[in-house]
């Protein structure tokens, strides 16, 4: 099983999410994550669905979300071809013991403290999913108490861009 | 002109030129209901909100339109569930309006609240639920249009009380603009040269034919296709009907249920031609294997199909009938003729004889003779189970949409108010249901619309005092342990159809078929042949 990252142009309407959701789940497809925000045009939404699966499955994915009619255009990006990007926020134990080394791994990942209190940090981190995971796994020995991950968000590399109308390139 | 919502939702209705709705009024659809007093809209009320749906269904296979079903909300919109997702199933073009409950009021579960559009999400090909008044008129405009476009399938509109009596300014659109829904009508040309070369080599090709050529309209290029280039055809259990009963190069219906001959053809073709069929498990479950062998063809209208089930050589995604006319001008005849004999040698060698056992009537002699009778514009619903099979592998179709039945889904009770649909879409023609004592005791109470319309419904009921599918099923994979299949205490059926005021008559072997038929098909009035059969007999 491999990871497939698929850039899907929605329309920005209720029921979308659950339309999207629901085929999942009725198809046994795999949802690794999910991602949607609205895009430059207000009326369209953009879901970054990340896909566990073969070749089949991802053909599969893609011909049965073309069928949901709020559905305008779906790529699926190549990672050699595209950025992914996911932001994660990570509350790890923390003494004054501890706070130093894990100030000094929070450098190493380019992550940032955005919060502390007097036995906890919030670490905000973004970058490739294995990225995250790996900070994650680093602060693990401090004990995490949550993670909120958002899931991938990806874009095509130079001039290519997705749009709702014919100006795709 | 401002128009209330429900005036807006009959208005619309005409527009699109429908003029037989079915459907059951309740309080969240009341306003509608109103509204329908100043149409000529003609509206059949039916005993249950299923047979609403299966009823549009029914006439929109006899008709070629989309059919139109209305319910209340909440039950009344759960109980047409089953309608759409059988129409969802077959893919066949139905309009589904569901009252609600008033907007605010929505999500509170008040008294027949139910997401409607939430429930129906799987299986329908789209659906609405108004929040807006003013997107009504667009909104129907494009139900009906993604409803009877691309692959046909039903649309819900869910439509809350309070948007049925608020006013708008009425105008109807002409034209839908969805960017996400633009269905492709024609073959790639490259790809329809491609199936040509390969048809002109084959030696032993085959046209697989499915409910898609009928929804096309592809029928006839169909039949020449398959003369012209000397290929026998089977037919799915929806397909019946592509090519007629009793054409030469048809070799039957394929799959678990089928022929001997379809399925011997299918397993030793070198070309494999899949027309608006999708390759279903009851069809085609060793489609795989047969895949080793011969190259595959898929044409359909919905690419989703194509590759879903089976890999294929040769794919193509458009509407059938344009590929096929368009493969039809540039094509050349293989050398199929040893191929096509041998096939047809096999249909005649292998073609079970009838027995004529004189203790119960013979499911399969009655519907073989009754088919003798009926011209080529008669209809046959069925219901769902050894029925089906029974009529589907004895009933000559003598044209495209002439059997209706539920293919995909397999709803027993959809056969009766099925063929009251087909009736009043094609009131000329013969209509005859073929059902099991169990299958037709679903829809049973449709005898009550039926006697309101006044309609002329033939009604078959092989009475096995059995769920007989399901028993043959028990006594082959659960060693003969039968559960729950006995329904020896079945009602008098000609009481009970003297009790609608219907002709009736029970027969109980098969030298009375004959004439019985001949009182059964006498008049265009309503009349239950109820047959006694073996409750022990098969189904292939």
């Amino acid at each position: 099983m491999t990871k497939h990252t698929l850039s899907v142009l929605v329309e920005n309407r209720s029921g979308v999410l659950s339309r999207v959701a629901g085929l999942f789940s009725r198809r046994g497809f795999n949802i690794d994550s999910l991602a949607v925000g609205v895009t430059e045009d207000p009326e369209v939404s953009r879901m970054t669905i990340v896909v566990d699966g073969d070749d089949y499955i991802v053909e599969q994915v893609n011909k049965q979300l073309n069928k949901l009619i709020d559905v305008i255009k779906i790529r699926t990006l190549e990672s050699s071809d595209s950025v992914s990007r996911e932001l994660a926020l990570i509350k790890v134990n923390a003494t004054p013991a501890s706070r130093t080394e894990i100030m000094q791994i929070v450098e190493i990942f380019r992550a940032k403290i955005v919060d502390v209190s007097k036995n906890t940090l919030t670490v905000e981190a973004s970058g490739a999913n294995e990225k995250v995971t790996a900070l994650e796994d680093m602060l693990k020995q401090f004990g995490i108490k949550e993670i909120v991950r958002t899931g991938t968000i990806a874009i095509e590399r130079g001039n290519r861009f997705i749009k709702a109308g014919n100006s795709e390139e | 002109m401002k128009l209330t919502g429900a005036q807006v939702l009959v208005k619309s209705l005409e527009l699109e030129g429908i003029s037989t709705i079915f459907g059951y009024p309740g309080a969240a659809i009341s306003p509608f209901y109103d509204a329908l007093l100043d149409s000529k809209l003609k509206h059949i009320l039916t005993r249950n909100e299923q047979g609403a749906a299966h009823g549009a269904s029914g006439y929109s296979r006899v008709t070629g339109k989309t059919g139109v079903c209305v319910s209340t909300s909440g039950p009344g919109a759960t109980n047409m569930i089953t309608g759409i997702a059988t129409a969802y199933s077959d893919s066949i073009p139905l309009v589904a309006i569901t009252g609600q409950v008033q907007l605010d009021l929505i999500g509170r579960d008040v008294f027949q609240e139910a997401d409607i559009t939430g429930a129906t999400e799987p299986f329908c090909k789209h659906n609405y639920l108004v929040k807006d008044i003013n997107q009504l008129p667009r909104i129907i405009k494009e139900a009906f249009h993604i409803a009877a476009s691309g692959r046909p399938g039903p649309v819900v509109i869910d439509v809350p009380i309070d948007i049925q009596t608020q006013t708008v300014e009425f105008k109807y659109p002409q034209e839908v603009e969805i960017r996400g829904y633009k269905p492709n009508y024609k073959g790639h040309p490259q790809q329809i040269k491609k199936i040509a070369e390969a048809v002109s080599k084959a030696k032993s090709p085959l046209i697989c034919a499915g409910g898609g050529v009928i929804s096309a309209k592809a029928s006839e290029v169909l039949t020449k296709l398959a003369e012209r280039c000397g290929i026998p055809v089977v037919t799915t259990l929806m397909g019946i009907g592509a090519i007629p009963g009793s054409h030469s190069l048809n070799l039957g219906m394929l799959g678990s249920h089928g022929v001997y001959s379809a399925n011997y053809a299918v397993n030793n073709t070198d070309l494999l031609i899949l027309i608006g069929a999708r390759v279903g498990d009851r069809a085609l479950g060793t489609a795989g294997k047969i895949a080793q062998k011969a190259k595959i063809i898929h044409i359909d209208i919905d690419p989703a199909e194509i590759g879903k089930n089976v890999s294929t050589t040769i794919p193509v995604v458009g509407d059938v009938r344009l590929v096929l006319e368009a493969l039809l001008e540039i094509v050349k005849a293989g050398e199929t003729e040893q191929w096509v004999s041998m096939v047809k040698e096999i249909k005649e060698k292998r073609k079970k004889p009838v027995d004529s056992q004189t203790n119960n009537v013979n499911p399969r002699l009655i519907i073989d003779r009754l088919s003798q009778k009926l011209d080529v514009d008669a209809i046959m619903a069925t219901e769902v189970g050894q029925n089906q099979i029974w009529a589907a592998n004895n009933f000559r179709a003598g044209k495209p949409g002439t059997f209706i039945t539920s293919g995909g889904l397999g709803t027993m009770g959809y056969g009766l108010p099925a063929a009251i649909g087909a009736k009043l879409g094609k009131p000329e023609s013969t209509v005859v249901v073929v059902g099991g004592d169990g299958s037709f005791q679903m829809s049973m109470p449709e005898l009550g619309t039926i006697k309101q319309e006044e309609i002329g419904i033939k009604i078959i009921i092989l009475n096995n005092s059995r769920l007989g599918m399901v028993r043959e099923l028990q006594k082959n994979r659960h060693n003969g342990r039968y559960s729950q299949v006995f329904l020896d205490c079945n009602p008098d059926f000609v009481k009970l159809a003297e009790a609608y005021g219907f002709n009736a008559e029970r027969i109980t072997n098969n030298t009375q078929i004959d004439s019985a038929l001949d009182r059964f098909l006498a008049d265009d009035r309503t009349y239950i042949l109820e047959c006694v059969v073996d409750s022990e007999e098969a189904t292939v």
